[in-house]
């Protein structure tokens, strides 16, 4: 039940996709699967970059970040019907990240410099909190968030499993991330106040989670355990591409994504376990992991 | 030497207690196999705790290990031998063996790190365990097996059909790696443990092997986790996944915590502790997920030290000096 709503849809497409496989062509199927598993990687990016955001800054690693992006997920689909699609896309992430700055001033911050066994268990908690209230709340069976039909269509007959709004999911995540990554290198926030400085950081993580959240919903269905799901590959994507560099961050998860999408076509019962195969590997021949810096892994 | 025998009194006391289980148990209206749960999973967080506690390396998917040992046990019951003992010995060498080998590629990561990459590691079992529908059941988890009574020969002890018996025989294999630990933690070896914990650096400095001392510490404390998860096996003739997912690590963290990490029996107190609210929370409302959160969340902010492992021995010794004291003023009085 956990871990697997990617995979499974991912073996859904692959199920709608008969016409197409019966043309045949094995690089056609290998493109089909290497492009899913680039929008799967999509994902892994928005919310592995915000975890590592707040690991590198504040040394916590966010367990609940999967339960902010479900959230980020069933706020959208409960507002658009009032305020549309777009601004739902905006609004939705925001006041995700608005929840995660109270909670981080209310308790995260108390663990800044503790035993990160601390921030483990209380983000732990909170995860089953957000779980659990988003089930109270919205109910366990996945529900539809349905996207402008402009969006909905295929961009072309023959590569049909490229839908617009898959393009415009890599659009948008595209842009967040060159919007995080500009930011970062020019914004003068300084080191002046640390303490409002990881505040900002920590809601900066939560606003990619809830953003990540909106997109999955449009292209998934919406489940309280969505995020959870996306949680564990996200820690793989950190380690492969190397704790402490956000470039290796989104190399990391790009590269888990295609992975998995190819190991989809070979031996789909092992696509959830590729990832974890790629990460020991890794570790073994590169401990600091592709671009990590050295000594901040161990 | 007053200390000593203060120990030695604890022991005792702790040991009768839990052999009289059977006893005082339905006295509070409790059922047997719930006894028999507190044990086993007090084994698996005690065992974690050798590592937790005592090295100082927090492991977060300690549950892989402890879902290794049940399934190992319960499958080998189904496809190999009618032998309990002897399935017990297959889960905690599959379990084992797989921490020994996983430890060798972790043991350099510190803090946060080692938890995160145990924590992706131990998902490779979930999932193996998950998909491999043929072998383990899938999502349904590992059925038709059943442990089987224990033949000595003269005598043949049904450990399935009494719950007492089992009690019994999941309480002696407690108690042996129970004292298997205390007598490592006693050993000299269990003191570089704990220096390695105190201050890595200086035990570095000392030409103590360091690596090599925390892959010991990992290794063994994933063979006991695994005899604890294959008991759980015994226990409910069944294994499933989630009994392998980073939430059962979760759990089994917030037990050391609850009873206190520096102590070696509080994590069997937080197990019973967390087994009972489970218990009765799950019972009381379909939320029981809030609610442990919410334990997560207070533990953490209000009572990092333990609500019941903490302060138990400082209590014992003030009480102990309390006694001591109006002791010497009686006989001050006395002639």
């Amino acid at each position: 039940m956990r871990e697997r709503i990617l995979p499974a849809d991912n073996n859904k497409l692959l199920a709608h996709a008969g016409a197409f496989l019966d043309s045949g062509a094995m690089t056609d199927l290998i493109l089909f699967n290497v492009t899913n598993g680039l929008i799967i990687g999509a994902f892994y990016v928005l919310m592995a970059l915000g975890l590592s955001l707040i690991l590198n800054l504040s040394g916590v690693i966010n367990f609940a970040h999967g339960g902010f992006l479900a959230l980020g997920g069933y706020i959208a689909y409960t507002i658009a019907p009032y305020v549309g699609f777009w601004a739902a896309l905006l609004l939705s992430p925001i006041l995700v990240a608005l929840l995660g700055l109270a909670i981080e001033r209310l308790m995260i911050y108390r663990m800044y410099g503790r035993d990160p066994l601390y921030s483990l268990l209380l983000t732990f908690g909170l995860a089953f909190i957000f779980e659990d209230l988003t089930r109270a709340i919205w109910g366990a069976t996945g529900l539809p968030f349905s996207v402008p039909d402009y969006l909905s269509q295929p961009v072309s007959s023959k590569f049909f499993f490229i839908t617009e709004y898959r393009l415009f999911m890599v659009a948008v995540v595209a842009v967040a991330v060159g919007g995080l990554f500009l930011f970062l290198r020019f914004s003068r926030l300084g080191v002046r106040n640390v303490r409002a400085l990881r505040s900002f950081n920590f809601a900066l993580g939560i606003f990619l989670a809830g953003l990540a959240g909106v997109l999955a919903g449009g292209q998934l269905s919406l489940e309280p355990t969505m995020g959870a799901n996306l949680l564990m590959p996200s820690f793989v994507a950190i380690i492969v591409g190397g704790v402490g560099s956000l470039t290796g961050t989104l190399l990391g998860g790009l590269l888990i994504g295609v992975a998995s999408g190819i190991t989809t076509v070979f031996w789909p019962a092992a696509s959830d376990a590729v990832i974890y195969v790629m990460m020991a590997v890794v570790l073994l021949l590169r401990p600091r992991g592709l671009l990590g810096e050295e000594g901040l892994l161990s | 030497m007053i200390a000593d025998s203060a120990q030695r009194l604890k022991l005792v006391a702790i040991w009768l207690l839990l052999l009289a289980v059977p006893l005082w148990l339905p006295m509070f209206g409790g059922y047997m196999a719930l006894g028999t749960r507190v044990l086993v999973l007090g084994l698996a967080a005690m065992s974690l705790n050798f590592l937790l506690g005592f090295t100082g390396v927090l492991s977060f998917g300690h549950a892989a290990y402890f879902g290794l040992g049940a399934y190992g046990t319960g499958l080998a019951l189904k496809l190999m031998t009618h032998s309990t003992p002897l399935a017990l010995v297959c889960g905690v060498l599959l379990g084992g063996i797989a921490g020994a080998l996983l430890g060798a590629l972790i043991v350099r990561r510190r803090g946060v790190y080692f938890a995160m990459v145990t924590i992706a590691f131990g998902q490779v079992f979930y999932f193996i365990a998950f998909r491999w529908n043929s072998l383990t059941g899938g999502d349904d988890g590992l059925r038709g097996f059943e442990r089987q009574p224990l033949d000595f020969g003269v005598w043949t002890a049904d450990i399935l059909h009494n719950p007492i018996l089992f009690f019994y025989f999941v309480l002696a294999l407690f108690a042996l790696a129970v004292g298997a630990m205390g007598f490592l933690l006693r050993s000299p070896f269990g003191r570089t443990l704990l220096a390695i914990r105190e201050n890595e650096r200086r035990a570095r400095f000392l030409g103590i092997p360091v690596e090599l001392h925390i892959w010991l510490s990992f290794t063994l404390s994933c063979f006991f986790i695994s005899l604890s998860g294959g008991l759980n096996a015994l226990l409910n003739n069944f294994a499933d996944p989630t009994m392998l997912n980073y939430t059962q690590s979760g759990e089994i963290v917030i037990m050391i915590v609850l009873g206190g990490m520096r102590s070696f029996w509080g994590p069997l107190v937080g197990a019973a502790v967390f087994v009972l609210l489970q218990d009765y929370l799950s019972s009381l409302t379909t939320n029981w997920m809030s609610f442990l959160g919410a334990i997560f969340v207070i533990m953490v902010l209000f009572f990092p030290r333990g609500v019941l492992g903490m302060n138990w021995l400082e209590a014992f010794r003030a009480l102990q000096g309390f006694l001591r004291r109006r002791g010497s003023q009686d006989s001050g009085r006395l002639p």
